[in-house]
């Protein structure tokens, strides 16, 4: 007892720990991570397996150069939570070095050299996709039809090693353009989307994912529900995935209704693409977002905001990684402009006076 | 009845079933009553016993010492048998002014308790002093002195009374067992505090975790109004209110704004809103005080926690070594991991179990290991779980950061000061990261700086004091020496004209005559020099010429 005595209230902790909160995170992934591994096969395990891989020892390294203990590090999941969004979002047959060289980039430049877990300005996994995407742009957009495992189309075990590991080239016949990707070069030929939206667009197939697209996000469907799941355990609150999602459909929805012929409808942004990964699991990255819950507002509707733009008028199909990267440069700033406002307090910081009027909302 | 939404707050597991449903027990008289002379914020009360004097129960101990201040009685009949030191119910268990009694086994009541028939008809004034002198204090366990509060009427336009009855602290059941088992003696207490504060309405909150207290006190509350009351006054109305279960609701400014809505300012009292938040154990020891003139001299506590054998609910004579309630309660049934006075979000470690139990002491818990659930602390990931737990609506992860970085003023201008200590971010932190330690070691901080600064200040002004004190003496000297021989330069000049009349030999009168002007023109020049330095140094001016009267004002 009197080892304990200097020890200071509460006295009682509630049951959550770091490694809890990693653990039902990728718990939430599992279901849209374990349908992307069966519709794209053999090479988009490979990929996940590498690539997770590759973050932790990157991690580990790291650990050793600061001078770190590895195992508590290690073991609370951040790396491994990382390598495995990080793999979600690359195309499912891309080469192993994509894999190991983006989870390098997350690791070590956008996390360890930041000072670590809690201290990285900018979401790891979005910073190796941006720079993927940038230095890789062949690798970054090779998109695969679907051939579930087991399927006659999917490659085996060795036929998948060998589209991993380099020796064998993707068939032609395998390859295909993502809806984001393959609506804008059309609408860029001059289509209208009456023209091509209906072949292309199915928003039962998006939602349940049996389209091309990144390892794990064609899944809106099962990333809703890893979301929800999220939701009542308290993991995440509604604000940012609502706010995001919100914004998202509020501008697809104004666009629309501007020009249906050029700007395709809210379903079809808030299906396609990293909308459900990037509102449920990327944006809400703790670290990386506000704190106070109008600065989570902000930060939500700010990423579906620029959602939208770079979708519709920049030079990328998809938009999530840059606007999630540029909403989390705007983090200090909105932290530091947005604060709860204090008990017994009016919004500048000055007590209530209610001799003259009734409390400031 | 509506109630209001507050921020924040936490969901601790409660576990007062573990004593909820055990009846208050008499804990039986120790072998010796250690009893503090300090049990309260405020004065030390100063003894008014000598040793080996035998004192019956409720008798007078020590007497409280100025406006806010409680004195202290005898727990039971018996001896004194030590006026001195002993360790204090506190974390440090430093030793503090205690007087030792030997209870005699009679538990002899003072002859002159007495109390009174019909507390309403005495004047507010009245009731406030037989409570100061029952030395009741706030036994929620903030111990401020009850009847400062009650005379809050003097200065503030007062309408309703709060009784604090949430027993938000997970654990603590003495509060609803009082209520259960004493709703009549509590709402009659709660009815004369009323009185006492001139107030219409009266609100107990109570939350909804206690149901058998709230429909005792309903009970209570609603079969019998007061006997008699001072004419013209209308008896006030009394609202049991079924509260939400939340921590910390019962933080008095919280409470009040569940119930009233309003949101007390900053640095201000709920008296600012017309509010006055007294606690049911407090009401309790209100009526035996008018009622029977007994002051207050024993409490009731939980005894629980999971190392504890056997929870209890127990009345405790004030002054009880902690281990004779332990040793009452079966003893411990593993070692505990902590032993706590208190409520666990809020609660003291004990440092031993030695100390004796004081007014403001609700519970002592026995905690195990995995009912602390502690873990090393981990580097922040700003999952915000503080920000949306705190009821004040500060940021304690930036406040944290702040005072790990050594910047306390960082951390005030964050509103430390508005921080109540509840430590619902450290509860819910998923990094293990102690918060309210962090914030409470800042607070103490700050005041160990203030005093210091303070300190400095006066050390400053006395030694500047000095200075000039020492200025003035000099330049008195100085004056009355160049005075002197003036005089004296005068006189023999004097002499020497009337010898010069008297010898016209004049020689030795001219050297006089020159040395004379010479000496007065070393003051002169001084003086000369004095305006020059008083025009590049303003602030010196002052004290400069200050002291330059006082020598005047000595010499007239």
């Amino acid at each position: 007892m009197s080892a304990n005595s200097t020890t200071a209230a509460p006295h009682a902790h509630a049951p959550v720990s770091v490694q809890r909160t990693m653990r039902l995170v990728m718990l939430a992934l599992l279901p849209a991570t374990l349908f992307g591994l069966w519709q794209f096969g053999w090479p988009a395990l490979l990929l996940f397996v590498v690539t997770v891989a590759a973050a932790m020892a990157a991690e580990a390294a790291s650990l050793a150069v600061a001078g770190k203990p590895a195992r508590p590090y290690l073991a609370d999941g951040s790396a491994l939570l990382t390598g495995w969004l990080l793999a979600l979002t690359l195309p499912p047959w891309a080469p192993w070095w994509i894999g190991v060289v983006g989870a390098v980039i997350a690791i070590v430049v956008a996390k360890q050299v930041f000072g670590g877990i809690g201290q990285n300005l900018f979401n790891p996994a979005m910073v190796a996709r941006v720079a993927l995407l940038i230095s890789f742009p062949l690798e970054m957009t090779s998109f695969v039809t679907p051939a579930p495992l087991f399927s006659g189309a999917a490659p085996g075990l060795l036929e998948g090693a060998a589209i991993t590991f380099g020796a064998m080239p993707v068939p032609d016949a395998m390859t295909g353009a993502t809806l984001l990707g393959e609506v804008r070069t059309e609408l860029g030929e001059g289509a209208t989307l009456s023209q091509v939206l209906p072949s292309l667009f199915d928003p039962l197939e998006s939602g349940l994912g049996t389209i091309g697209g990144s390892l794990g996000e064609t899944s809106a469907l099962l990333l809703l529900l890893g979301g929800l799941f999220l939701l009542y355990k308290r993991v995440i609150t509604w604000r940012i995935p609502v706010a995001l999602l919100g914004s998202l459909a509020a501008m697809a929805t104004l666009m629309h209704l501007l020009d249906p012929q050029h700007y395709a409808g809210p379903v079809y942004h808030l299906l396609s693409g990293s909308t459900l990964i990037a509102a449920f699991f990327i944006a809400t990255d703790p670290v990386t977002s506000p704190v106070s819950a109008r600065g989570q507002l902000l930060f939500g509707a700010g990423v579906g905001l620029l959602i939208y733009v770079i979708r519709t008028w920049a030079g990328y199909p998809e938009g999530v990684a840059f606007a999630v990267l540029l909403m989390n440069a705007c983090t200090p700033l909105i932290d530091h402009w947005v604060k709860p406002r204090i008990y017994g307090r009016d919004r500048r910081g000055e007590p209530l006076d209610y001799t003259s009027t009734e409390p400031r909302r | 009845m509506r109630l209001f939404k507050i921020r924040g707050g936490v969901h601790p597991d409660d576990r007062k079933s573990l004593a909820a449903d055990r009846a208050i027990e008499d804990l039986p008289l120790p072998p010796l009553l250690h009893i503090p002379l300090q049990q309260h914020i405020g004065a030390t009360a100063k003894p008014s016993v000598r040793r080996g004097e035998r004192v019956a129960k409720g008798q007078l101990l020590a007497d409280s010492q100025g406006a806010i201040s409680a004195p202290v009685h005898a727990p039971t009949s018996g001896r004194v048998v030590g006026v001195g030191s002993y360790p204090a119910h506190h974390a440090s268990g430093l030793n503090v002014s205690t007087i030792s009694l030997q209870p005699d086994g009679e538990d002899r009541w003072a002859e002159d308790m007495e109390g009174v028939g019909d507390p309403f008809g005495l004047t507010p004034e009245e009731v406030a002093r037989r409570v100061s002198q029952a030395g009741i204090v706030g036994m929620g366990g903030a111990t401020f002195p009850s009847a400062v509060k009650l005379n809050l009427r003097q200065r503030y336009e007062l309408h309703s009374l709060v009784i604090n009855a949430a027993e938000c602290e997970p654990y603590l059941t003495c509060d609803d067992r009082l209520m259960c088992e004493h709703a009549e003696q509590v709402i009659d207490g709660v009815r004369i505090m009323a009185h006492a504060l001139g107030v219409s309405r009266i609100l107990i909150g109570i939350e909804g975790n206690k149901p058998e207290a709230i429909a005792a006190m309903r009970a209570a509350a609603s079969s019998a109004g007061p006997a008699t009351r001072s004419p013209g006054a209308e008896p006030a109305t009394i609202d049991v209110v079924r509260l939400p279960t939340r921590y910390p609701m019962g933080s008095e400014k919280h409470l009040v704004q569940t119930l009233t809505g309003k949101e007390t300012p900053a640095r201000g009292l709920t008296a600012d809103l017309g509010v006055v938040v007294h606690n049911p154990a407090t009401a309790f020891a209100v009526h035996e005080a008018l009622r029977f003139g007994r002051p207050l001299v024993s409490r009731v506590m939980t005894v629980s926690g999971q190392a504890i054998e056997r929870p209890a609910n127990l009345r405790v004579p004030l002054g009880t070594p902690l281990q004779r309630l332990i040793d009452h309660c079966g003893g411990f049934r593993e070692p505990p991991s902590r032993l706590i006075s208190g409520g666990p979000m809020m609660g003291q470690p004990m440092p031993s179990t030695r100390v004796p139990t004081v007014k403001g002491s609700n519970g002592l818990l026995a905690l195990s290991e995995t009912e602390t659930n502690r873990a090393e602390p981990r580097p922040c990931i700003r999952c915000a779980s503080c920000v949306d737990a705190c009821p004040c609506g500060l940021l304690p992860l930036e406040m944290a950061a702040h005072a790990r970085a050594g910047d306390l003023e960082g951390v005030v201008s964050l509103g430390l000061m508005d921080c109540i200590g509840c430590g619902s971010c450290a509860y819910v932190c998923p990094a293990h990261i102690p918060l309210a330690q962090v914030f409470n070691y800042a607070k103490g901080e700050m005041a160990a700086r203030g005093r210091a600064k303070q300190k400095q200040a006066e050390t400053k002004r006395l030694a500047e004091q000095r200075t000039e004190r020492m200025e003035a003496i000099k330049k008195a000297k100085r004056e009355q020496m160049a005075k002197r021989k003036r005089e004296a330069a005068a006189k023999k000049a004097a002499d020497a004209a009337k010898a010069a009349k008297a010898t016209p030999a004049a020689t030795p009168t001219v050297t006089q005559g020159q040395a004379a002007p010479a000496q007065e023109a070393a003051p002169a020049d001084e003086s000369r020099q004095m305006p020059a330095k008083a025009a590049i140094q303003p602030e010196q001016s002052d004290a400069g010429e200050q002291p330059a009267k006082q020598p005047g004002e000595q010499a007239a």
